[in-house]
């Protein structure tokens, strides 16, 4: 108990950095920045783990030795359990009065009548063994057995949770998408944004259930206030592209349940819509999903990039998406005024824009920026919906609407019906062992004189709380008074009162 | 979905008159306390202690009543104290579970989706099991001051710092298992926070009883430690709660469990939340195998409060200072 005490307080002193600190699987952006501004230390705590604290090396140390001590401790308490529940209650000790709690009280019912009468006053709760003892019936019982069958059901379970846990991230896999509305995805790992795979999905043993959806529209609606109340993205979806027999609709908090896999909805944004006039002539449609940098207006940034025929006839286009924009002087927005956003609907959108002309590059770069290094700035503008901006070179640009996209997210992890057993299981157990109270009460039933046959029957009763032992007194007080309504009082002259020693 | 502002506007009336309430109340068991069994400042808690136990079959009445004699003008006075301070509690509880009723109509939905309305929930919650508690137990009501003072401290918190105007709920909370969850982990925590209570004034009795048996004294221990029921009744008590509590606090983790599945894809994230009611849980599974294990027994109640240190930390330090997916604090 000590070695498990002592393992369980390390398992919550472990868990604290990794909710002080950022942790890596959350939030790597956070992380990344946090070692950098602390140098050294940053490098230093990033080696010993503490960036993934619940994937670290010591946090699984720790709570599988617990787990170990937790299984050696287990497996003997099964063993006595389920000998105790076979075993008569145990024999009376010479001495009951000298018990926690006792009394004693005559009747005039003979030992083995009111033996009889005990034995079912105490009810099927109490497991009774009887012994004879010369003349006197001793009466063991004993109840509250499930205490303990709680307890083991509650660490069994505990474990059965643990391995439920463990088998459901070798199988796992977990990925986001963003998706327009009008297009589609299918489920496959390529598909995939981001992506988290668990050991089995990295190997190819578990293949993504296979389905393709497409968003056909997403929809917020609004307080008065502008706030949102309520997301709604509608999909349709089917076995195959272009294959779709079902659609629905994916809430927050109404995930899509499709036979194995999960689809959320997690995010959302908006992806505007341009076209370009090149360089080189030609003209080109573009549309890229742009990133809410901040959650309450949506203001949004992102970037169009566009490879033009021939050396330095490259476009990229560097862009602000205010859904409803306002200038940042409070006043008209006009070519030089800094836009922003004062609300997530799209009163009056516009798209503040920096055009560069170059050359891209091939670099492989994020879809939300830039690789500016071989590009040359050609100016700026604020468009409203529909308007145009025409830069040196022949270059303009026009923004045509805009559509939304929502982050999607699919989950998969086989374990998780078995898990919620073994959490149900482990709540049933808990209330049960931390509920069901372990008593034993023993009663010796003889007469009071060995010789004289007609002598009253002596009842002592003695009993114990083996566990919680909360009002036994009363408890007990009580068993002692239905005990004493077994048997008829003796009735003696001038004594009418029923005789109790206590 | 709009909020009805006059009807949010007396919800947060008669929360207000419920913390004057329970602060009337808590000057009536702060009489009851301070006016009854005096002069038990001087009888030692040794035999006291054996009196636990001794093999009587009808319960003695508590150890503490029968010390040394008690002038009964001074018990009159002090049993007054406390039957009108149970008035004044009731009525206070009547009026808290008005003002969240009625914050309820307000916002149409559940009103525990904020820090302000959360320690709301936990305030009436604690009031209600220490009256449930004195039904069971009157003698427990001369600890009315004790527990009345940390639900006023939570409350008179609650109504300033952490107040946010009712509003309606994002639609991340839009779900059946806000009633579920939060409820199970409000109940417990309210349970939980009157076992550390008594805890508390367990550890402020062995205190003075140890003080007492060395021949030495504090005033500081003395002026509350003798006058309190016997350790092992506070002990037994302060389990007995969070007993009760645990298997709550387990299901409301479990609840949040099935809630994060639905919610943001997987059932448990690490998010700062989380682990901290990981922790708690952790702690207070602790604190129930320190108190089964001989030899470790008397570190229980520090184990004990470390856990309520947890879960309270868990409240003021996540909700305010870390960031993380359960942000619904309304402190912005």
């Amino acid at each position: 108990m000590r070695t498990a005490l002592v393992l369980l307080f390390l398992l919550a002193v472990a868990a604290v950095p990794g909710s002080l600190l950022p942790q890596r699987p959350l939030n790597p952006d956070k992380t990344r920045s946090y070692i950098a501004s602390h140098g050294a230390w940053g490098q230093f705590l990033d080696h010993i783990g503490m960036f993934d604290v619940f994937g670290s090396v010591w946090f699984a140390a720790i709570y599988l030795l617990l787990f170990i001590s937790l299984i050696g401790c287990l497996i003997p308490r099964i063993r006595v359990h389920a000998r105790a529940m076979r075993a008569k209650p145990l024999a009376a000790p010479k001495h009951v009065e000298r018990l926690p709690e006792s009394g004693s009280f005559e009747t005039s019912a003979t030992p083995t009548e009111f033996a009889d009468a005990a034995r079912s006053a105490l009810g099927r709760r109490w497991r009774v063994a009887r012994r004879q003892q010369g003349q006197t019936i001793v009466l063991s019982a004993e109840k509250g057995y499930s205490r303990e069958t709680g307890n083991l059901i509650f660490h069994i379970a505990l474990v059965v949770a643990l391995i439920a846990i463990a088998v459901g991230r070798l199988y796992s896999y977990e990925g986001s998408r963003v998706l327009r509305e009008g297009s589609e995805f299918c489920n496959e790992y390529s598909q995939y944004d981001t992506s988290r795979l668990g050991r089995f999905a990295q190997d190819g043993k578990v293949s993504p259930a296979p389905f393709c959806m497409t968003l056909n529209k997403f929809s917020v609606a609004y307080s008065a206030a502008s706030e949102p109340t309520n997301f709604a993205a509608n999909v349709s979806y089917g076995p195959a592209e272009n294959d779709h027999a079902h659609t629905d609709t994916i809430k927050v908090n109404h995930p899509l349940r499709l036979e194995g896999d999960r689809v959320y909805l997690i995010t959302h944004g908006y992806s505007p819509e341009i076209t370009i006039h090149m360089p080189d002539g030609s003209t080109r449609p573009d549309t890229a999903d742009f990133i809410p940098t901040n959650p309450t207006t949506y203001l949004s940034e992102g970037a169009f990039q566009e490879l033009g025929k021939g050396s330095g006839n490259d476009v990229g286009i560097e862009g602000l998406f205010a859904p409803t924009g306002v200038s940042q002087d409070g006043g008209p927005i006009t070519a030089n005024s800094i836009v922003t956003s004062s609300s997530p609907r799209t009163d009056n959108p516009v798209l503040a824009i920096t055009v560069y002309t170059g050359d891209a590059g091939n670099t492989v770069h994020s879809v939300y920026s830039l690789d500016k290094t071989n590009l040359k700035s050609i100016g700026s503008a604020n468009l409203a919906l529909g308007q145009s901006a025409t830069f040196a070179g022949g270059v303009s640009v026009t923004f045509n609407g805009y559509v939304q996209w929502a982050g999607l997210q699919v989950s998969h992890d086989p374990s998780q019906l078995y898990l919620l057993g073994a959490a149900t299981a482990m709540v049933i157990g808990l209330i049960g062992s931390l509920a069901i109270r372990r008593r034993r009460l023993w009663i010796k039933i003889g007469p009071a004189s060995l010789t004289d046959s007609r002598s009253p029957t002596v009842v002592s009763v003695g009993g114990l709380a083996r566990s919680d032992s909360g009002n036994f007194t009363d408890e007990f007080a009580g068993w002692l008074e239905r005990l004493r309504s077994c048997g008829p009082p003796i009735e003696r002259a001038g004594d009418p009162v029923p005789a109790g020693k206590e | 979905m709009a909020v009805n502002t006059s009807l949010a506007h007396v919800s947060d009336t008669l929360f207000t008159t419920a913390i004057a309430t329970y602060a009337l109340a808590m000057i009536g068991y702060a009489g009851e306390y301070a006016f009854g069994h005096r002069g038990k400042v001087n009888a030692t808690a040794v035999p006291q202690r054996e009196l636990v136990g001794a093999g009587a079959p009808v319960p003695p009445p508590p150890p503490i009543e029968q010390a040394a004699p008690v002038s009964t003008s001074r018990n009159a006075a002090a049993s007054r104290f406390g039957r009108a301070a149970v008035v004044i509690t009731i009525v206070g509880a009547l009026l808290h579970l008005t003002s969240i009723a009625i914050r309820g109509a307000a916002v149409d939905e559940v009103p525990w989706s904020n820090m302000y309305e959360f320690a709301s929930v936990v305030g009436v919650i604690a009031v209600l099991a220490f009256l449930v508690g004195m039904a069971r137990m009157p003698q427990i009501r001369y600890l009315g001051l004790f527990v009345m003072f940390p639900v006023v401290v939570i409350m008179f918190l609650a109504g300033t710092v952490l107040y946010s105007r009712a509003s309606p709920l994002v639609p991340a909370l839009q779900s059946y298992w806000l009633a579920i969850h939060v409820t199970a982990a409000a109940s417990s925590e309210g349970i939980l926070m009157t076992s550390s209570v008594l805890t508390v004034l367990y550890l402020v009795r062995r205190r003075h009883d140890a003080l007492v048996l060395s021949g030495r004294s504090s005033r500081l221990t003395a002026a509350i430690g003798a006058r309190l029921p016997t350790p092992a009744t506070l002990d037994k008590v302060a389990y007995r709660l969070a007993a009760f509590a645990f298997p709550i606090y387990t299901f409301g983790i479990i609840c949040g469990a099935i809630w994060a599945e639905a919610a943001w894809g997987r059932y448990w994230g690490w998010d700062p939340k989380e682990t901290w009611a990981f922790i708690a849980w952790v702690v207070y599974a602790a604190y129930l195998h320190t108190r089964a294990t001989a030899g470790l027994k008397k570190w229980a109640p520090w184990v004990n409060l470390l856990g309520f240190g947890a879960m309270t930390f868990n409240f003021f330090v996540v909700n305010i200072v870390i960031s993380g997916l359960h942000s619904y604090a309304g402190l912005n």
